[in-house]
């Protein structure tokens, strides 16, 4: 990439922190930290994967990113613009250019709107068309993703899941996004089917520019479309990489856990693997563990870990990784940690800020 | 299969039908197959296929109406499953062939605590008193690792998370020490490393308990890791059966091929595009007079649009429903 892509996407010290609300007076008891500290780009034309397990908060993040929730902290830019602190009327005038698909196309698509209703919404909020010319439109968006033209007036229920996942994206390819945020979209369908729909989403990516968050929790399906993959894990990115690399040299030992939790469709490979079976689950969000996140599971676990959270270090170039085993000034800091405790215990008045 | 073994259950031409208003669903059409004992069993198909309906048949789960089981046989222990009063078949079903379904949260009781739902099938089907019930329930969930087993018999289905969940449910289908277990997408709502852990843990209960085991999934990578043998199944059809090994070398049935081709991997080459099975899945309004994936297959001829093929064998222990040999391209001599 000698050309410096743009970056069209830039995320940097995301957090969304939902309240939970408690007790007789429903105050404010804690927090879920859903997303904690995300950063990362999005170049244009690329298809970023985000891939982790339900409740890491990669769902929260993608619709951060439209601006679906409000900041609890850090900033989005998109294309240049600050998003993170816009109000309703810049958000609506940059709407067009960002759009979702999203996981259950029965859900949704409103089931009392007609197809071409459906896909027309979008056109009616935000163009000045005639009838015509939205009709023309209408039909153009179905051609392109691959839906008879004799459905316009058909209701979403007279179709299965796979045309359904197609009038979902017609609808948010409607008005030229440059960016759309795929959230789970192949998750509800048949597996003979998401190939028909991940096909054609690297078509309209091809035809029409555009550039992709995938959220995925399917690590082979991720393989097949991104780029570059980041990998989630409570609520912070962990490893953030090329395709290939992240494939074939995962770093996080979270990564390393995960890939190997694939089953892999191979029976003689299958059983030659030698797989990393994570014990116990995922902590809640609302109450993460001190220190590493992952330090409640991770079998290569350190005494550091359990003190000190780790950063994300960039450690070759585009490959960054949040974890203590791959920082190269680990003893250092270990050391460091070690003494300020025992200063601590020395003077047990202090206390730690 | 091992030749001369006695199969644990053996299903013939099973048909089960559902009446509704817009007329007749031919969801599973004459389905056969056995089991040995100690033996996984995959079953393979897409949404639809009849792989579900096919097994709540044979315990007879399925509500009628709408459902109305047509024919066939089901042999368990020298009984017909599709024949034997309720009362007997209550005595069959839990005890000795136990199931465990995709969602443990509705499978469960919110308003007991685990303990009582283990315990429940070991008070009426293995006239435990209470201290045994309890005492065989913990060592249930010490089998299926759940830690601190004897507190947790005290907590709610919604204190534990999904994946201690479905344990719980392997514990309460085990309790009576069943001798086939189906467990139907018992990892499809779980995340990859807790399903990791699930499949990780049947493998060794198969192996401690000698147990049978029919497993139900759509998931071709579940199925290469844990079965012996597989069926896949396709419009309410068995299109092709192979010991797993075979099935993933040599695969027969046109649909297999595509499936197997339409998955991604985690490992090797990465296709740059993936392949693609056109169309949809057929629906099952009759009894199907043609092979019901000639619309979706790239190889059908003439024969195939007449004619539903049998299950014919192609190799040992392996048989496919289909008028087509990938060996050599052309329609098979039959």
């Amino acid at each position: 990439m000698f050309d410096a892509p743009r970056k069209l996407i830039e995320v940097s010290g995301l957090k969304i922190h939902f309240p939970i609300h408690g007790g007789f007076l429903r105050r404010r008891v804690g927090q879920v930290k859903a997303v904690d500290g995300v950063s990362f780009d999005i170049v244009e034309g690329e298809t970023l994967g985000l891939v982790g397990e339900s409740g890491c908060g990669k769902s929260t993040c993608g619709r951060a990113l439209l601006r679906l929730y409000d900041l609890t902290e850090g900033s989005i830019r998109i294309d240049g613009k600050e998003i993170g602190d816009a109000d309703h009327a810049t958000l609506r005038r940059i709407r067009p250019k960002m759009q979702m698909v999203f996981q259950d196309p029965q859900a949704s698509l409103n089931p009392r709107m007609t197809l071409s209703r459906i896909i027309g919404e979008p056109l009616d909020e935000h163009t000045n068309l005639g009838r015509k010319e939205k009709l023309a439109r209408i039909y153009e968006l179905m051609d392109a993703v691959g839906l008879n033209r004799s459905f316009a007036n058909r209701y979403p229920h007279e179709f299965s899941g796979g045309q359904r996942q197609r009038i979902g994206i017609a609808r948010a390819i409607a008005l030229n996004p440059s960016f759309i945020v795929c959230d789970e979209p192949i998750a509800a369908l048949d597996v003979s089917i998401q190939a028909q729909v991940v096909n054609l989403l690297e078509d309209l990516q091809e035809k029409f520019d555009l550039t992709y968050l995938f959220i995925s929790h399917d690590l082979s399906m991720v393989r097949h479309i991104a780029d570059r993959v980041a990998v989630m894990y409570l609520g912070r990115v962990v490893e953030l990489t090329t395709r290939d690399r992240l494939y074939t040299q995962p770093l996080h030992p979270y990564t390393e856990a995960l890939l190997s939790s694939v089953p892999e469709p191979d029976p003689s490979l299958a059983t030659l693997r030698d797989r990393v079976i994570l014990q116990g689950d995922v902590p809640s969000p609302a109450n993460p563990p001190r220190g590493c996140n992952f330090s409640t599971r991770c079998p290569r676990v350190m005494d550091i870990c359990h003190r000190l959270d780790p950063q994300s270090k960039e450690v070759a170039p585009g490959h960054f990784v949040a974890c203590h085993l791959h920082d190269p000034r680990i003893n250092e800091i270990a050391s460091e940690v070690a003494a300020e405790q025992e200063a601590h215990q020395e003077h047990p008045t202090r206390r730690e800020t | 299969m091992p030749d001369g073994a006695v199969p644990v259950l053996d299903v013939r031409d099973l048909k089960t039908v559902f009446l509704t208003r817009s007329g007749e669903v031919h969801a599973v059409n004459s389905v056969s197959f056995d089991l040995s004992p100690g033996e996984l069993l995959g079953v393979v198909g897409e949404s639809g296929s009849g792989k579900s309906v096919t097994m709540m048949s044979l315990i007879g789960l399925l509500p009628s109406p709408p459902a109305q089981v047509r024919g066939g046989s089901a042999i368990f222990d020298g009984a017909d499953l599709l024949k034997i009063p309720e009362k007997q078949l209550r005595r069959i079903r839990g005890p000795r062939i136990g199931f465990v379904f995709q969602d443990p949260m509705t499978s469960l009781n919110p308003v007991f605590d685990v303990g009582f739902q283990i315990m429940e099938p070991l008070r009426k089907h293995m006239g435990m008193n209470k201290t045994q019930a309890r005492r065989r329930a913990q060592e249930l969930l010490e089998l299926v690792g759940i830690p601190d087993a004897g507190r947790r018999l005290n907590d709610f289905p919604h204190q534990f998370s999904g994946g201690m969940r479905q344990r719980v449910m392997i514990a309460i289908a085990l309790a009576c020490d069943p001798d086939v277990l189906i467990a139907d997408e018992p990892t499809t709502a779980l995340d990859v490393t807790i399903q990791a852990q699930i499949l990780d843990l049947m493998k060794r209960l198969r192996d401690q308990l000698g147990m049978a085991v029919i497993w139900i999934t759509h998931d071709l990578g579940v199925i290469a890791g844990i079965a012996d043998r597989v069926i896949v199944m396709y419009g309410g059809q068995v299109v092709e059966q192979a010991p797993v090994k075979e099935l993933f070398g040599n695969p027969q049935h046109p649909y297999t091929r595509a499936l197997l081709e339409t998955v991604p991997s985690v490992t090797g080459d990465r296709a740059p595009r993936l392949r693609v099975i056109e169309g949809q899945p057929p629906i099952l309004s009759a009894t199907p007079a043609a092979c019901s994936f000639r619309a979706r297959c790239g190889h059908a001829f003439g024969r195939c649009y007449v004619e539903n093929p049998q299950r014919m064998p192609a190799g040992s222990g392996h048989d496919v429903a289909c008028f087509w040999d990938p060996a050599t391209g052309e329609p098979r001599d039959v």
